[in-house]
């Protein structure tokens, strides 16, 4: 018994490329893994998930079928894995977190889902999340907060809080989330998981429920960096339905896992690592610059002066392209509508106002306000400026360095509850990320130790446009020099 | 006429006569059962992205340059905010401060008098959708949503209705003429707003009034006229003019107010986010530019001065731009001018008419028709005979030589034949005859009729009226 609890304890801790191996030998089927992935959703008391997709043992039966009779797709055919509740599913309701999107069932598939689809996966289901992507903890949900598999009294981060923890938990072999400030990378450092951000427009966005169109990013996280290129194989590059998806040729990301880190130019810029960075992130980060250094690579201290701009200029551009984005929810077309009303004005203020949950409107209101005629060019331009002068530091940077080591999170998972009062102390939480997202770049960021709580500690790699290569280069490197 | 000056500018709005919307492929075809034109992306579902409609661009362009503006290489979109159920988005896709084309002009002539009325800017933007109100509830039409829609503003400088119908003709015809858009005015596809102010000689400009909802050039007439007699009334009675929104009613012939100018929008305009900036090349801009037809104000020109034709035949040919083009092939194909119009105006005419077809349908090429003129004019056949001609041609696909020959319609020019004819005529008709000899000299066209008849309308007239006048000396 015991013996049989370890063995699928093992199967569930399995990466993805390890279970496909498993696949490909027969060893174990798709029905197999899914049955295992379903089981443990349903024990666990995380709240990681929003929806379990009612047909995903049928996916999986198609998968093992399609294997009996040769026909397996590729790497990730079989493999169960779980959608952030933000990416549009065709017949599966995408709440966002929201009470505005409760029921609502897309009519289409984003375009991710869609190639994930493809590729064989099997969808266990849709993962919960700050509402609307909105948040650092992923505690705005309208279906209560995830908890963090490290310390169920602790915030997963957010706003894929729910894609992070379902991977920590071992509920699903990867998990796609969305990276607008960090909504990747800070829950994945939160629960001890590997979350990329690629570069804007590296993946389509077609069917991803806007947050903010400029920022917004979809990114996968996994257990490893070798998961992570293969997720990135299968859904990067260029989508006909998303005019900012890019259209440069996609390398083999499984090609940059042998590289290694010798001759790697890393930098660390010093603004990343002063005032505001707890002492143990400090040090877990400067760990991994010793095993890389170790292996080769050439560390210094480099320079980006106008990091202290990007957290204004990310909420306000954030905010201003919310409020557009979210003026869709009336009550009229789809989603929650309110119950009594006298007229079109009232009908639209009180879905609205009932609809949305408190972050949601904080966010609106500051759009609406950033946005305003009066303000427009004190706020939305100037922050448009500051971008400017967040992109060209970044590139100057990247003159000298192939990539950038910084913490994910100046802290470790907080207790639940602890910042409700002070929304602004949580905006200041995501200064680390929201660069990458203001300037368009890669980051990824990569589990590296545990504080002194045993809570687990993130860093980040930021690389040049395109750079996801050399970010999964200098990742693999720092899990071998972590190992060995 | 009165101490006020009247100020008026326009904002019309055409829709592009392109396959598919602006950001999807969905038809643009009008009509059609409730929402069966609608995709993901034009009802707004959540997540969508929209993808520029590259035809919507040169279509944009090519307006802006047949209306003589500036094109500007460096445009972009934003997005346009307020909540009304017919905007799935809550937002709608137009441009704001960097519209495609700038500066523009349209000449034009009313009551006489040479006009330039200026075109301050031409922007792309998309349609919304339609509210069908029911007697307990009320339904929502997306079918029009994201149909691409391209708003022409203009300077305040028109000063009365006249100017503006003249204008809106003027415009509607360039517009089809570059066959940007079909101008169905029935179908909404052109629209226009009506800015309008009062003010006296050397005062500056008086407070404004917009008119919304005039879907005919007469109905944007009378809300003018009506307009400008208001705003006067007002003032004279002194009042003052408050900046409103009205709706025109056309049935009733009266304006009343929409919106007053306490609930002002603000529309939170930004950039677009999702739809890249568009930057047009000199190569780009000069492509469309020679894709330009000749536009109708240059044909009536022509055909006045270079061809000869009068004003009247000029306006009646350059009604449609296929009927000009035909025109002008045949013409090129060798034919007189003045005989193709007044064919044209005739019989094509008539027989379009008789059969409800549009001029596009007319089955005859310009060759045949040149071929069938070239006939006439070598006295093949005569005149009336031509007409029967076209009639066959346009049931049947044959040239007009071999209807003639297989007909046996061809003019009998031999004197011999005509002349036996003519005397039999005279020895059965002695009364016309003494009729004619009595001093009745029009009695002879009686005698002409009976030899036509007697040739079934073959016979060269001119023939037979020389020799009966000779056989009756
Ligand atoms: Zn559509």
């Amino acid at each position: 018994m015991n013996q049989s609890i370890s063995a699928a304890e093992e199967l569930a801790a399995l990466t993805a490329h390890d279970a496909s191996c498993r696949l490909a030998e027969g060893t174990v089927s798709s029905v197999q893994l899914t049955q295992l992935m379903l089981d443990r959703i349903a024990a666990s008391q995380n709240n990681a998930f929003i929806t379990v997709n009612p047909k995903a043992l049928e996916e999986a039966a198609a998968a093992d079928a399609r294997r009996q009779k040769g026909e397996a797709r590729g790497p990730l055919d079989g493999i169960p894995m779980a959608l952030k509740d933000n990416i549009s599913t065709q017949g599966l309701r995408t709440t966002c977190a929201s009470r505005m999107l409760a029921e609502f069932v897309p009519p289409y598939s984003a375009t991710v889902a869609r190639r994930l689809s493809e590729a064989g996966c099997v969808l266990l289901g849709k993962l919960n999340m700050d509402e609307f992507a909105m948040g650092s903890t992923s505690e705005n949900s309208y279906f209560g907060p995830v908890r963090n598999p490290r310390d169920p009294q602790r915030i997963a981060g957010g706003s894929s809080g729910g894609s992070a923890a379902a991977v920590a938990e071992n509920l699903a072999y990867f998990t796609l989330g969305s990276d607008t400030g960090g909504s990747v990378r800070q829950p994945a450092a939160m629960c001890g998981v590997m979350g990329m951000k690629p570069t804007y427009g590296r993946i389509s966005r077609y069917g991803v429920v806007a947050f903010a169109s400029s920022l917004d990013q979809i990114g996968p996280i996994t257990k490893d960096a070798q998961d992570c290129a293969l997720v990135l194989n299968a859904i990067a590059g260029k989508d006909p339905y998303d005019g900012s998806s890019l259209m440069n040729p996609l390398p083999d990301y499984l090609d940059a896992l042998k590289d290694g880190a010798a001759g790697l130019r890393i930098g660390i810029p010093k603004e990343y690592m002063g005032e505001g960075i707890s002492e143990e992130v400090r040090m877990a980060v400067e760990r991994v610059a010793g095993l890389l250094e170790a292996q080769g690579a050439i560390v210094e201290t480099c320079s980006l002066p106008r990091t202290e701009y990007a957290l204004s200029a990310y909420y306000v551009i954030s905010s201003a392209e919310a409020c557009s984005n979210l003026g869709r929810y009336d009550g009229v077309k789809y989603g929650y509508r309110t119950q009594a009303y006298a007229n079109l004005a009232e009908m639209i203020e009180k879905t609205r106002s009932e609809g949305f949950g408190d972050e949601v409107k904080r966010r609106i209101l500051l759009g609406t306000y950033t946005l305003s005629a009066g303000y427009f060019d004190a706020y939305y331009k100037r922050a448009q400026q500051a971008r400017t002068l967040i992109m060209e530091d970044f590139r100057k940077v990247f003159r000298q360095y192939d990539v950038l080591l910084t913490p994910t999170s100046p802290v470790t998972a907080w207790a639940l509850g602890q910042k409700h009062a002070n929304p602004l102390e949580i905006y200041a939480m995501d200064v680390c990320t929201v660069s990458v997202n203001v300037a368009g770049l890669p980051a990824l960021s990569l589990p590296c130790g545990t504080d002194s709580q045993g809570l687990p500690i993130g860093a980040q790699f930021i690389a040049n446009t395109l750079g996801e290569a050399v970010l999964l280069r200098a990742a693999a490197a720092a899990e071998k020099g972590g190992k060995a | 006429m009165d101490e006020f000056k009247t100020v008026i500018g326009l904002e019309v709005h055409a829709e592009l006569d392109t396959k598919s919307k602006i950001y999807c492929g969905c038809t643009t075809e009008f009509g059609g059962d409730e929402n069966t034109h609608v995709c993901p992306v034009c009802s707004g579902m959540p997540g969508v992205l929209p993808m520029l409609n590259r035809k919507v661009v040169e279509y944009c362009v090519k307006a802006g340059l047949a209306l003589n503006c500036a094109i500007n290489p460096y445009s972009r979109q934003d997005r346009k905010h307020y909540f009304y159920p017919d905007l799935p988005k809550a937002f709608q896709t137009s441009q704001f401060d960097q519209p495609l084309c700038l500066n523009g002009y349209v000449d034009i002539v009313a009551g006489g008098q040479p006009k330039r009325i200026g075109i301050t800017r031409i922007h792309i933007e998309e349609d919304a959708g339609k509210l069908i109100h029911g007697a307990d509830q009320t339904r929502v039409d997306y079918n029009r949503c994201g149909v691409p829609l391209i708003e022409i503003v203009t300077e305040p400088d028109f000063e009365n209705s006249a100017q503006v119908h003249a204008f809106l003709e003027a415009l509607r015809e360039i517009l089809l003429y570059t066959e940007v858009s079909n101008c169905k005015m029935e179908e909404g596809s052109l629209r226009c707003d009506v800015n309008l102010s009062i003010h006296r000689e050397g005062e500056p400009f008086g407070t404004r009034t917009e008119m919304k909802n005039l879907n005919s050039f007469s109905a944007a007439a009378a809300a003018v006229e009506y307009e400008a007699q208001r705003q006067r009334r007002v003032v004279l009675g002194g009042g003052k003019i408050s900046q409103d929104t009205l709706r025109w009613d056309d049935e009733a012939g009266y304006n009343y107010v929409m919106r007053s100018k306490e609930d002002a929008d603000e529309y939170f305009y930004f950039p677009e986010p999702d739809i890249m900036p568009m930057v047009l090349s000199e190569g780009y801009i000069e492509r469309i530019r020679k894709t330009l037809p000749e536009l109708p104000a240059k044909r009536r020109e022509r055909y006045v001065q270079v061809m000869g034709l009068p004003m009247y035949d000029a306006q009646l040919l350059t009604v449609s731009k296929f009927i000009s083009d035909f025109f002008d092939r045949t013409v090129a194909a060798g034919a007189q001018p003045k005989a193709v119009s007044n064919f044209i105006m005739g019989d094509i005419t008539r027989l379009l008419n008789e059969r409800g077809l549009a001029p596009e349908k007319v089955p005859i090429q310009p060759d045949a028709m040149a071929e069938l003129l070239d006939l006439i004019s070598k006295g093949v056949i005569s005149n009336s005979m031509g007409s029967k001609v076209i009639e066959i041609m346009f049931e049947e696909t044959k040239s007009p030589a071999d209807i003639v020959r297989e007909r046996g319609m061809a003019q009998v020019s031999d004197a011999g034949a005509i002349r036996g004819m003519c005397e039999q005529v005279i020895a059965e008709n002695p009364k016309i005859v003494a009729d004619y000899k009595g001093g009745k000299v029009k009695a002879i066209t009686a005698l002409v009729g009976q030899v036509m008849k007697m040739s079934r309308g073959k016979a060269n007239p001119a023939m037979v009226n020389q020799l009966l006048e000779e056989l009756l000396k």
